[in-house]
């Protein structure tokens, strides 16, 4: 449990770190460091060099952004829990960060880290898939925004380039009628998910599911949408038989991942059973 | 505070505030100047000989100042001590190398020792560090390892049994011949990892001219460290100081000698510098002892009204890859003298092998082989009640050994139990869970198609382990008897020397309430010293529920001693007979006379100053008890386990756990009842979270703690708990000690609430860790089927 040698940096600007990144290639930027610091603890990460952001500017804080919100990529899951903007307009945000680790983990640990580092368990890629969010990342040519569907590619694998950094995530306002959830299946030892569901489901003036979008985190290597969920659901009624059958979907085509505590035929049905479970909760919510 | 008795009140632990504001002394505390950090490469491999280790790399990094190999050792320590080989066995101890000679025989095993400037230093040269290995045939599990054609580890040992023990009484036969229902079962009680918050380490520092060992190190039994350290390095007894005050929690893991222990003394001495060695969280998950790791097949004979007439168990314990210290004792002697828990069973014969193989070695782990009988003998009182379609309480009730029936001799008659009443505990608890209507609840919830259980733990365990005669007649290689040293100074102030050694067991506190009891001191002016084989005097350490039963009633004794000579030195002060005298809360004044007074404070200037002694009284107010209690003490309790399992996820969710235990007189009951919070919360573990996973080529793939599932505060519900009061008589204070009670009740409790609630499955039987994954696998394949 002692890291390997390392060189440390602390920029004070997104331009500054967007440099250090051109500038050490095996460097890593590090914010929370409550995934990063376990992995060089154990030698399974051994960059040649951190690039600390904890002190750069304009990276920090949760602001309404045209009724939506958008969240400074620094900004930690205690700070996501305790926001009254998240609370009113994205309560679900505050109910999945408040699931996220333990209480020293949410002091330190970032949503802006969370999603960079891509963990197929963390909680916060299903959550972001399912609101939709965008990501505004910065590097040597400047700003750009990634559609959170095109953002995660593999296990610790994003899109973004070697010289980006992610500067805020934003969500937009929910649409009427629009009911929320995460349910999660803690791992017995590290506390990930094996299964976390979020679900965000939108419905009709005829009480019918008009939107629906459903994102599995922990079961396989990357965070994904149920899409055949998602198509099964919109344009039915809430019932609580079509909720099953849709959910049923949810792990069509999917990959699983498996270890001592969860083999990949528990980790499908779990995926299947916490599916239904998000989705009558964000229905019931929706439904009001 | 003045209390006339020591019993009964929950004063705050003393020791708290010191150690949760960072204010505790631990070994890795210890900063010695000039004093270097030791690595110890471990083998990657679970067996292999090692065909060379090239150091040379790695020697010329920065900071390294030498590396050690097995071979640099051979001459410099003795191999890693054996001390419990029981005496009714065939035991064959093989050579334990502190690093391994020529082969590794589980992953973890030591390979080289680096010493540096600082860890990080030592730790990038232990990486770089060339060894080749040829591997060999790898076999983890304790019943392929006795297989003909197993791999073998050593030579000395064939088919890996390390030892065969057999214990009986009665005539088992003749019980089986004659019985209504006779089965049989295998029971699997799997390997936990201990987990202490503190993990083991050591700080050793020679000194040059005095030749002097001083060593820290985190252990539950500095003495037996002294004595075992001595033997092993050749350095005199009186040349070693064993220090060990703060510790971070033992569980019976910091019993055993530590190889990095040993490894850091003999540098130490080789280098003149002070060498300091802490295991990290990953190391200390291969390098010190597991426990439990048993398989266990029961066969029983039963009687149509549910008495249990017959008892035959064959155990097999997995030992790991050698003997640790006290391994040996604990599937033998600790597991076969409780399995037959509180039960009248005439007629028991055990026979228990202990197997070698290519994983960590197993030791004490709380409870040590009572757990593993306790589970046994609860899964049997409910598999009889299941097959006789009886109430698994009146089963339990039917075989009780009757309250009038105390001493009771177990059929082996190798233990006789001290006093008990388990009915009493028993009735307690139904009253406190409303035994009616919670079966009817169950009925309900069954109509429902919901799986609900309840489940019965009516446990016994062997506690205060002593006395001397019995550990020399099971082969432990040390006494069980306890010291202690009671000095008064002349200020009236009190420093009271202990032998054992709490691990946050809380006897600084407890000790001085005891203390109180006796001399009337305020509990402010008493100090408990433990943990400094310079001041105590002898002990053998705390583990086995035995520090206050045996260690407190030293001090109990001590401080009687100190009690009659201020008697005889307060009666001459005030120029009366000491017949004429009475101790009360601790001035001594004339009888009927309460204003003829000499206080504590007084009597002690008097007797330091000496001025005026009475004839024949020596000066000074410091006594010394060694205390050997005729036999082990039995506490007992009943705890019941409400169980749901929800059928998705296969998750057992505890909905009400009861448990009414009697450990004798209690002293403090908050400390009282935070042993058993904290040991029904490890024994809930070992039911539903922890098992330590190892694949066939002997990696430990349960080997973080991210994939160790330690308990958190959030997986259990609150306890409700109660207590009967069955003075132990075997002590001065009536008691029976607590440190284990929690642990050894509550596995089965919960496992037998399991089987209950899958019993509408057709489930008897249910193995642990009962996990979400395996109570789902379970639902799903009777739902297939």
């Amino acid at each position: 449990m002692y890291p390997s040698a390392f060189d440390y940096f602390r920029p004070s600007s997104v331009d500054e770190v967007v440099k250090l990144l051109q500038e050490n290639p095996e460097g890593k930027i590090i914010a929370g460091g409550h995934s990063l610091l376990p992995m060089m603890k154990l030698r399974l990460a051994a960059p040649a060099s951190l690039i600390d952001i904890g002190r750069v500017p304009g990276l920090d804080g949760i602001r309404s952004d045209n009724g939506g919100v958008a969240f400074g990529a620094r900004t930690t899951y205690d700070q996501i829990i305790k926001s009254d903007v998240v609370q009113q307009t994205l309560p679900v945000a505050a109910e999945a960060a408040g699931v996220v680790g333990d209480i020293q983990v949410r002091n330190r640990g970032t949503i802006g880290g969370s999603i960079a580092h891509a963990d197929p368990a963390a909680d916060f890629p299903a959550v972001l898939l399912a609101l939709d969010a965008k990501v505004n990342a910065t590097g040597p040519n400047g700003q750009r925004t990634i559609g959170i569907d095109d953002f995660f590619v593999d296990m610790f694998t994003t899109s973004l380039e070697p010289e980006e950094i992610v500067t805020e995530i934003s969500v937009a306002k929910p649409a009427a009628k629009t009911g929320m959830a995460y349910e999660k299946f803690s791992h017995p030892a590290s506390g990930y998910a094996i299964v976390g569901v979020a679900a965000s489901v939108t419905l009709g003036n005829d009480g019918n599911v008009s939107a629906a979008r459903i994102a599995i985190t922990g079961a396989g290597p990357i965070a994904v949408r149920a899409n055949g969920t998602e198509s099964a659901l919109v344009g039915q009624a809430p019932t609580a038989e079509n909720v099953k059958a849709a959910a049923q979907k949810a792990s069509d085509g999917m990959t699983f991942l498996g270890d001592i505590h969860a083999g990949e035929e528990y980790r499908a049905h779990l995926t299947r059973v916490f599916t239904e479970r998000a989705i009558n909760k964000a229905v019931e919510r929706a439904q009001g | 505070m003045v209390a006339s008795s020591p019993f009964g009140s929950s004063i705050k632990r003393r020791e708290d505030p010191r150690l949760i504001t960072g204010a505790g002394h631990y070994t890795d505390d210890v900063r010695l100047p000039g004093m270097l950090s030791m690595a110890i490469l471990r083998s990657p491999h679970a067996h292999a000989r090692i065909v060379n280790i090239d150091t040379s790399a790695a020697k010329a990094m920065p900071g390294v100042v030498a590396i050690y190999t097995g071979a640099d050792l051979v001459d410099l320590v003795a191999p890693v001590p054996c001390a419990w080989q029981p005496k009714n066995s065939d035991i064959k101890v093989p050579e334990y190398r502190p690093l391994a000679v020529d082969t590794v025989r589980y992953v973890g095993d030591g390979v080289a020792a680096v010493v540096a400037e600082n860890r990080y230093m030592a730790e990038d040269a232990a990486a770089a560090i060339n060894v080749q290995y040829d591997t060999l045939p790898v076999v983890v599990h304790q019943l392929d390892a006795m297989k003909d054609g197993a791999p073998q580890l050593y030579d000395s040992v064939p088919n890996n049994v390390a030892f065969h023990f057999h214990l009986e009484g009665g005539d088992v036969d003749a019980a089986f011949q004659k019985a209504d229902l006779t089965f049989k079962q295998r029971l699997v009680n799997q390997r936990l990892i201990p987990n202490a918050m503190e993990t083991r380490g050591a700080v050793a520092s020679y000194q040059r001219g005095s030749n002097e060992l001083t060593l820290w190190c985190t252990t539950q039994n500095p003495h037996i460290v002294r004595f075992l350290m001595s033997l092993c390095t050749n350095i005199p007894e009186t040349q070693i100081r064993v220090l060990s005050q703060d510790i971070g929690g033992g569980f019976g893991s910091k019993i055993a000698m530590q190889a990095g222990e040993m490894i850091a003394s003999v540098i130490s001495k080789d280098l003149l510098r002070p060498i300091k060695w802490m295991e990290d969280r990953s190391e200390n998950y291969v390098s010190t002892t597991h426990g439990r790791d048993h398989v266990d097949d029961v066969e029983v004979a039963a009687m149509k009204d549910g008495r249990v007439v017959g008892l035959k168990v064959t155990a097999y314990a997995n030992m790991g890859a050698y003997l640790s210290t006290a391994a040996p004792g604990v599937p033998t002697w600790l597991f076969t003298v409780t399995q037959s828990g509180a039960y009248d069973i005439p007629n028991v014969a055990s026979d228990v092998y202990g197997v070698l193989t290519n994983t960590t070695a197993t030791d004490a782990y709380r409870g040590a082989g009572r757990p593993e009988a306790t589970y046994l003998i609860e899964r049997v009182m409910d598999l009889v009640a299941k097959k006789l379609n009886l109430d698994p309480t009146e089963v339990r009730r039917k075989n009780f050994i009757p309250s009038d029936a105390f001493p009771y001799s177990i059929a082996s008659g190798a233990i006789a139990y001290d006093s008990g009443d388990y009915d009493k505990t028993l009735d307690r608890a139904l009253e406190m869970i409303d035994y009616a209507a919670l079966r009817k609840e169950q009925e309900q919830a069954r109509a429902e198609g919901r799986l609900f259980g309840v489940g019965f733990s009516t446990y016994i365990e062997v506690c205060g382990l002593a006395p001397s005669a019995a550990a020399g007649a099971m082969g432990f290689g040390g006494g069980l008897y306890e010291s202690a040293v009671v000095r008064v100074h002349p200020t009236g102030k009190v420093t009271v020397l202990t032998g054992i050694n709490p691990q946050g067991q809380g006897e600084g506190t407890t000790f001085a309430q005891l203390l109180n009891g006796e001399l009337g001191v305020p509990v402010e002016d008493i100090e408990i010293v433990w943990g400094d084989t310079d001041r105590i005097p002898m002990g053998w350490g705390t583990y086995g529920s035995r520090s206050t039963a045996v260690g407190g009633s030293a001090l109990v004794f001590a401080a009687r001693k100190v009690r009659d000579k201020m008697m005889k030195i307060g009666a001459h002060l005030l120029e009366v007979s000491p017949e004429e005298v009475v101790f009360d809360q601790g001035s001594v004044h004339v009888k009927g006379a309460p204003d003829q007074v000499k206080s504590f404070g007084e009597i002690a200037l008097a007797a330091y100053t000496a001025w005026n002694m009475p004839e024949g009284v020596t000066p000074g107010l410091d006594e010394s008890y060694f205390f050997d209690p005729v036999s082990n003490t039995f506490p007992f309790g009943a705890h019941v386990c409400v169980v749901e399992i929800d059928k998705d996820s296969g998750k057992a969710d505890v909905r009400r756990y009861v448990a009414v235990d009697d450990v004798g007189n209690v002293i403090n009951p908050m400390i009282v009842d935070g042993q058993i919070h904290g040991g029904i919360a490890q024994g809930l573990a070992q039911a539903v979270l922890e098992t330590a996973v190892y694949d066939d080529n002997g990696q430990l793939l349960s080997g973080t703690m991210m994939d160790y599932a330690i308990p958190k505060a959030s997986s259990f519900p609150n306890y409700e708990l109660d207590r009967t009061v069955t003075p132990c008589p075997f002590n001065p204070m009536g008691l029976k000690g607590v440190g284990e009670a929690g642990t050894i009740a509550s596995t089965p409790a919960i496992m037998n609430a399991i089987v209950d609630a899958l019993s509408p499955l057709g489930v008897e039987h249910f193995d642990m860790p009962a996990s979400p994954q395996r109570i789902w696998q379970l639902v799903h394949e009777q739902k297939g089927n």
